[in-house]
């Protein structure tokens, strides 16, 4: 017997290829093969596959899984990458780690490395805050110029590094500017004097509030910012008599900052950064405005 | 065999459905709204997430940032414009097909409402922060319980429209849509296994975690790929293609063997997501051959949707309409060979966390997918609602023509920006210290992520022309209140 669709088959003018004999909604199928092409290259990729799957590990096994003839892992991959990386460091990482700042400095080739690493750590770890070319903002240093919070030597730079600054670590800089007007400890009007007093010091002359502001600083901020606002590294109180402001310079900014102290946190790198690259990444901070 | 005489429909229509029409069109029309409108909205934000990629000024927190955006943009192009396009083509297509009715017309209506609630429900939970945090799978618990309330419904509906076919065989479209719907289930399901922190909590935990977690998730979201976004599509390509082109589908043969080819090997090649991870060699190693063996099987809906044109290539000239469907068969084969060339190891850890990853979705997303509905589209809208054609078939060619730059710019752009920031990561100079910074490598993007937002821009105002383009043609008075339709479609008249 004959199925309906046979008795339905006919030939397609356009193409002269026989239809399934099939019909949906005026819609038919040739009865064209699969072209050859398509199922030999679909053939092809079976048997790289397969080749494959014999070279490399691929299949589960009861007890594991099969791991290929090569006995290829992407964890011995990585490790021979990562040799190639390090075989090209240790050519001056051994010299590095025997030398001293001073010896780093004076020796062009170990230097370029230093400044090359430290560089990379720099702005991968501490651009984010300081800015990719360490010009800092509000609230972080900028690292360009010859105004130091904690020092400027090599040595300060990669201690303040190592430690941070109300940080984690034991050793940590601790600094502490008060909150002199919300803590009660000036009146509004006090605060406002300092304020007029700081922003016209440079000046050094000033009006009745001025002198007023100068009174107060002098009982309330040398003990920590020095005499005259020369600022002191031991404490880590910011010079206050030159141009440069952490937290801004204009009198609004510094009410603020009178008003409810000032808090920053830089964390503690050691632990996070190997020795290498923490003094790599001083040598690098060093450079950038020739430290002291 | 049975002879087709003994295979009446088994649940022929009883008398009290003689009354409703023959088919059940306004369904569809809602749903092909519903596409326009999401496709909209979907792109604005993609326009909008793309800008913020360019100028990170104009994130707005905390509820217009792109971590929330982000979802909402690609929840809301492939679940929102992309579901309904899919729900409103397959009750289409399943009921011309079958001479049949949809089994339901509550579970219609079921489906139609209940799956704008879930976009809804979704969507507001980015925005206000709640989600899952699994790419594709952002929905929290409460949306994917009542999306798998939904996706049943719609299951139940179009395997009833199936059972009361009035044809003895399935056509081929059918069995992409079958295969689309019911994977996409199993997929939902697994993927979704989670408890709620507390009751009340709309957070949860997930079942899975760590590597199995990934496995699984990639294991969904690639198959969302390939069975929302690939076998779906591919229905809507069966049907409207050989419609468009009045021209009969090429093969038989090829059309079942790539189908169970595709359907078999998609599932495998979820692990090349995950190359280079703590995923196992072993597995990975899957993932990526299958990738490979994948190829053919998916070229198998390109080679027949280009075929079904051979002896009518001359229509390709002045249908833009045609010319929508077989530029994405076109982006559709281009991707599809993208994909397993970027599942090679080697590949891939050049390509891998790239803009080049985004670059092949989008070549595959707005090129394959977008374009694909965008025909079926302009298709539908005179067809449901009567009309001799579309209101301007000048408008249509310029929104092919806007359509396709944008693409063009898009993906360009991704795949230089993607190679140049593959490049750049792994870089490391003669001392073998790394050459470049990640923020150096996010400021040399921002030129192309410019391009890429321009494109974006384009794409989008393409839609709007066609949004424009329907509602004209809907507009324009009836050309026949006839409800029998031609076998074929009406030709495009030149109004504009």
């Amino acid at each position: 017997m004959i199925n309906d669709h046979e008795k339905r088959k006919e030939i397609d003018e356009t193409s002269g290829v026989e239809t399934t004999g099939h019909e949906w909604d005026g819609l038919k199928e040739l009865n064209n093969p699969a072209p050859r092409w398509w199922l030999i290259v679909w053939l092809v990729t079976i048997v790289w596959a397969v080749g494959y799957w014999i070279v490399y590990p691929a299949w589960p096994t009861l007890t594991g899984h099969t791991k290929g003839i090569m006995g290829w892992t992407q964890y011995d991959k990585l490790k021979r990458e990562e040799a190639q990386i390090t075989q090209r460091q240790s050519v001056w990482l051994t010299k590095f780690r025997a030398s001293d700042f001073d010896q780093i400095k004076a020796d062009p080739g170990l230097y370029e490395f230093a400044r090359a690493g430290g560089e990379v750590v720099f702005k991968e770890n501490c651009a984010a805050c300081h800015g990719s070319g360490g010009e800092g903002r509000k609230g972080y240093p900028n690292l360009n110029d010859d105004d130091w919070l904690f020092g400027g030597t090599v040595e300060d730079i990669y201690h303040t590094i190592k430690v941070g600054s109300r940080s984690s670590h034991p050793d940590t800089h601790q600094t502490l500017m008060p909150a002199f007007g919300r803590g009660g400890m000036l009146t509004a009007e006090q605060v406002d004097d300092v304020a007029t007093y700081l922003v016209n010091m440079r000046a050094g002359t000033g009006n009745d509030a001025f002198t007023r502001g100068q009174a107060v600083f002098e009982q309330n901020c040398v003990s920590c910012h020095g005499a005259g606002g020369a600022g002191n590294r031991q404490m880590g109180a910011p010079r206050l008599n030159d141009s440069i402001w952490l937290y801004g310079g204009d009198k609004a900014s510094i009410v603020q900052t009178i008003t409810n102290g000032r808090a920053g946190v830089m964390p503690t790198w050691e632990g996070r950064l190997s020795d290498d690259s923490r003094r790599q990444v001083a040598i690098y901070v060093h450079s950038l405005g020739e430290g002291e | 065999m049975p002879d087709i005489a003994q295979s009446p429909p088994v649940l022929a229509p009883p008398t009290e459905t003689r009354a409703k029409p023959r088919f059940d069109e306004t369904i569809l029309k809602y749903f092909t709204i519903a596409s326009v409108f999401w496709a909209i909205a979907g792109m604005a934000v993609g326009v909008l997430i793309a800008f913020q990629m360019a100028f990170p000024q104009l994130n707005v927190e905390p509820y217009l940032t792109f971590g929330r955006l982000r979802p909402l943009h690609t929840s809301a192009v492939i679940f929102a414009f992309g579901g309904n396009i899919l729900m409103a083509t397959s009750y289409h297509v399943v009921q011309r097909t079958c001479r049949a009715r949809l089994y339901s017309d509550f579970l219609s209506w079921f489906t139609f409402w209940g799956y704008q609630a879930f976009i809804l429900m979704a969507g507001l939970g980015y925005v206000f922060g709640v989600t899952q945090g699994k790419e594709y799978a952002e929905p929290e618990w409460y949306a994917d319980l009542w999306l798998t309330i939904v996706w049943v419904a719609y299951l139940v509906n179009f395997m009833g429209t199936l059972a009361r076919r009035q044809e003895k065989h399935i056509y081929v479209a059918n069995w992409f849509y079958l295969a689309f719907i019911v994977t996409v289930a199993i997929l939902h399901l697994v993927n979704n296994v989670t408890v709620p922190f507390e009751i009340g909590s709309v957070h949860s935990y997930s079942a899975w975690a760590g590597v199995q977690s990934a496995l699984i998730q990639w294991w969904y979201g690639h198959n969302a790929v390939g069975f929302f976004l690939t076998a779906g599509f591919l229905g809507i390509m069966y049907y409207y293609i050989p419609k468009q082109a009045n021209r009969p589908v090429y093969s038989y043969r090829l059309s079942i063997i790539h189908f169970w080819a595709l359907i078999f090997i998609y599932i495998w090649a979820g692990p090349h997501h995950l190359l280079y991870t703590s995923l196992p060699d072993w597995a990975q190693t899957l993932g990526m051959t299958f990738s490979i063996i994948l190829w053919m099987p998916s070229w198998g809906g390109m080679i027949n949707g280009m075929m079904t044109l051979s002896g009518a290539w001359h229509k390709l000239r002045d249908d833009p309409v045609l010319q929508f469907m077989i530029i994405a068969l076109s982006f559709y084969g281009m991707a599809t060979f993208e994909g397993p060339l970027m599942s090679i190891r080697a590949v891939n850890s050049l390509s891998h966390y790239t803009d080049w990853t985004i670059g092949h979705v989008h070549a595959g997303a707005l090129g394959w997918v977008a374009f694909i509905s965008f025909g079926a589209i302009y298709y539908l809208v005179p067809h449901l609602w009567k009309k001799a054609g579309m209101y301007s078939t000048k408008l249509i060619s310029v929104h092919l023509w806007i359509g396709t730059i944008g693409i063009v710019l898009y993906i360009t752009s991704m795949w230089v920006a993607g190679i140049m920031q593959g490049l750049m990561w792994r870089a490391y100079d003669e001392m073998g210290f790394l050459t470049y910074s990640f923020v150096e490598t996010v400021q040399a993007m921002h030129p192309y992520y410019i391009i890429r937002a321009v494109g974006g821009v384009l794409f989008l105002l393409g839609v709007l022309i066609m949004t424009f383009n329907i509602w004209k043609t809907i507009k324009t008075p009836d050309a026949a209140e006839n409800e029998a339709l031609p076998a074929s479609p009406a030709p495009l008249p030149e109004h504009a």
